[in-house]
């Protein structure tokens, strides 16, 4: 026995021994077949595809080169572990439907590589990455397989990145756009002819009359803040419509208005809206354009301002609409510590859950793209809603039908509706 | 127990404990530090705007050299329009930047919203009903359908509309639900961030 028990032991050490050996043997790698080298479709020339069949360890090393003016030079900084390379399968944008598909035939679901750059060495011995671009013309393209060790070399043939005037992959999406704005340039016109469109109750937009009545009786300011995005997202961009009937509304009672802003360009437009509103509503003298300011465009630093003037100048009705962040909750509290009549409304849905349980109304998501309209009662407005609403019905049609296809075996539909 | 001796830690652990005042009530320690923030971060966007936005934007493209490019003029143009509002008799040109800023964005935003959220959340809700996995993709099917019900805004939510909205508004609120607790979590994590750094970096409590 204890022979047996050295004998083992002796074994163990070893093994244990040897293994920075068998670690140090290259990796084995069957041959490479059906090499194939095409321009990446639908882009602006800045890439070829590189598609092979090879079997071998996950560590085993390969390095693609391209030709280029006669040189050989490595499209990677390092070699690519076969385990990192994709399947042809996971990128239907490339290669389509077809290989998931498991027609083996047609469309194997080979690895593949894209080739967007090369790296040249300057006369100081730098490594210079290089773009891929149509200027280069036709180069050829090779696969070392173990490049720093046995160097095998598979040839790939020559390929020119050549750039696409159309994105065939955004099709749909080009369909979806002019169907949707068909749909809701139309139900504009009609809306033309006839004002009289049904909108629902909006209960946050019902109490905007009683929130500014009561700063009025109270002799207090409204608060409106626009959130804390730029007028590039949409919901800013409803904030500021609704700041402007807000506006009008203030500049009737004869209230005061604060907008402090967080984005300057905002805070411009802003200004010209509420201008505006005064005007339409026969009081420009009451337009104070000092109240309608910028405070920073640093989050919290806005928020910690924002917070001192609500508690300074207690406002007796905050709106607060627009985008918003990890602010929003702190802006929110602090308001219904000043007894202030809240009203939010943003499509930020982690934001959402604060403002329902801070605030008096939260209009939801939508909800605030819809309450210009509610509160303007304008054709353009109140026709786009409509059409929205119908393209709105066409999506719930499209999911409804494409989920039966789909349980059916017929995955086309959901494959229309798959952002490539 | 062993007091930080940096100067850095002393006046974070000042400035967050004016701006912790606040809890309190409304006070001038808390003023300070508020006023003190607002300048710093203005300053700080300043001279961030300057070095990130105008040098490599405006004053490099513009500068004789290789990397000249009057294709920049255009956007030059049309931020100087932005800044003659502050002359009365100009300040109408502000509105055709803001008309390009508006329409560009908003042109833009089409194409986005449409790859970026309808395409993927419409697509994924198209998933098979399988014998083996039915119940998931028909609680996601019922509530997306529910959901989108509650905002058609030219519909009176009356009888089997109303019905099929009010249980959207379920679905919201549970997902509403499931968010709160998920970002309370979050920011009670930032605040036992903030009573360490005070704790164990300030005051040298041993941990």
């Amino acid at each position: 026995m204890r022979i047996l028990a050295i004998l083992n032991t002796r074994f163990i050490c070893a093994v244990l021994l040897l293994m920075p050996v068998f670690a140090l043997l290259p990796a084995q790698a069957q041959n490479v077949t059906d090499i194939e080298l095409f321009d990446q479709p639908n882009d602006d020339g800045s890439a070829v595809i590189l598609t092979f069949d090879l079997e071998g360890d996950d560590l085993l090393e390969l390095m693609p080169q391209m030709q280029v003016d006669g040189e050989w030079y490595n499209s990677e900084t390092v070699p690519l572990t076969l385990a990192a390379l994709d399947f042809k399968s996971s990128h239907p944008e490339i290669f389509s439907w077809g290989v998931e598909d498991g027609q083996e035939d047609l469309h194997p679901n080979h690895r593949f590589v894209v080739l967007s750059k090369y790296i040249s060495v300057d006369e100081a011995g730098d490594q210079q990455v290089e773009d891929i671009n149509p200027g280069l013309g036709e180069f050829a393209v090779r696969l070392l397989i173990d490049p720093d060790g046995a160097a095998i070399v598979h040839d790939a043939g020559t390929v020119q990145a050549v750039e696409q005037w159309f994105n065939t992959n955004m099709v749909f999406r080009l369909a979806l756009a002019v169907v949707f704005a068909l749909i809701i340039m139309s139900f504009i016109l009609a809306a033309r002819k006839n004002p009289n469109i049904f909108i629902r109750r909006i209960a946050g937009l019902e109490a905007v009359d009683e929130a500014i009545g009561r700063a009025t009786e109270m002799g207090k300011p409204v608060m409106h803040i626009n959130g804390l995005d730029s007028l590039a997202t949409l919901s800013t961009v409803a904030a500021v419509n609704i700041l402007g009937r807000i506006a009008s509304k203030v500049a009737t009672y004869e209230s005061d208005l604060l907008v402090p802003c967080f984005d300057p360009v905002v805070m411009t437009v802003s200004q010209e809206v509420v201008k505006n509103a005064y005007l339409e509503a026969g009081r420009p003298d009451n337009y104070r354009e000092d109240n309608i300011y910028f405070l920073t465009d640093q989050q919290f630093s806005y928020t910690a301002s924002v917070c001192g003037i609500m508690l300074r100048e207690k406002p007796a009705a905050n709106f607060l609409l627009g985008y918003f962040y990890a602010e929003s909750l702190l802006l929110a509290e602090t308001g219904n510590t000043t007894g202030a009549i809240q009203i939010a409304g943003t499509d930020a849905q982690a934001q959402l859950p604060f403002f329902i349980t801070t605030c008096d109304y939260t209009l939801i998501g939508e909800e605030l793209y819809a309450a210009s309209a509610y509160l303007s009662r304008e054709p353009m407005l109140l026709g786009s809603l409509r059409g929205q609403d119908v393209a709105k019905a066409f999506v719930m049609l499209m999911i409804f039908i494409g989920t039966i296809l789909s349980t059916f075996g017929n995955p086309w539909l959901t494959r229309l509706w798959t952002a490539l | 127990m062993s007091l930080s001796m940096d100067i850095g830690v002393w006046i974070a652990a000042g400035l967050t404990l004016l701006i912790f005042s606040f809890i309190y009530k409304d006070n001038p320690a808390f003023k300070f530090a508020e006023a003190l923030f607002l300048g710093v971060s203005l300053g700080y966007t300043s001279v961030n705007t300057y070095w990130s936005n105008i040098v490599p934007q405006v004053v490099i493209p513009l500068t004789p050299g290789s990397s000249f490019n009057p294709w920049v003029l255009l956007p030059l143009f049309l931020g100087l329009c932005i800044v003659l509002r502050v002359v009365p008799q100009l300040s109408w040109m502000s509105r055709m930047a803001f008309a390009v800023y508006i329409a560009g964005y908003a042109g833009l935003a089409i194409p986005t919203e449409i790859s970026g959220r309808l395409l993927p959340q419409v697509g994924s809700t198209m998933q098979p009903l399988t014998a083996g996995n039915w119940f998931t993709p028909l609680v996601i099917l019922v509530g997306v359908f529910c959901t989108m019900m509650y905002f058609f805004f030219s519909l009176e939510h009356k009888g089997a509309v109303g019905k099929i909205s009010r249980l959207g508004v379920v679905f919201v609120m549970v997902s509403f639900g499931a968010s709160f607790g998920y970002t309370v979590m979050a920011r009670v994590s930032l605040l036992i961030g903030r009573i360490q750094f005070l704790f164990f970096e300030w005051l040298g409590l041993p941990n």
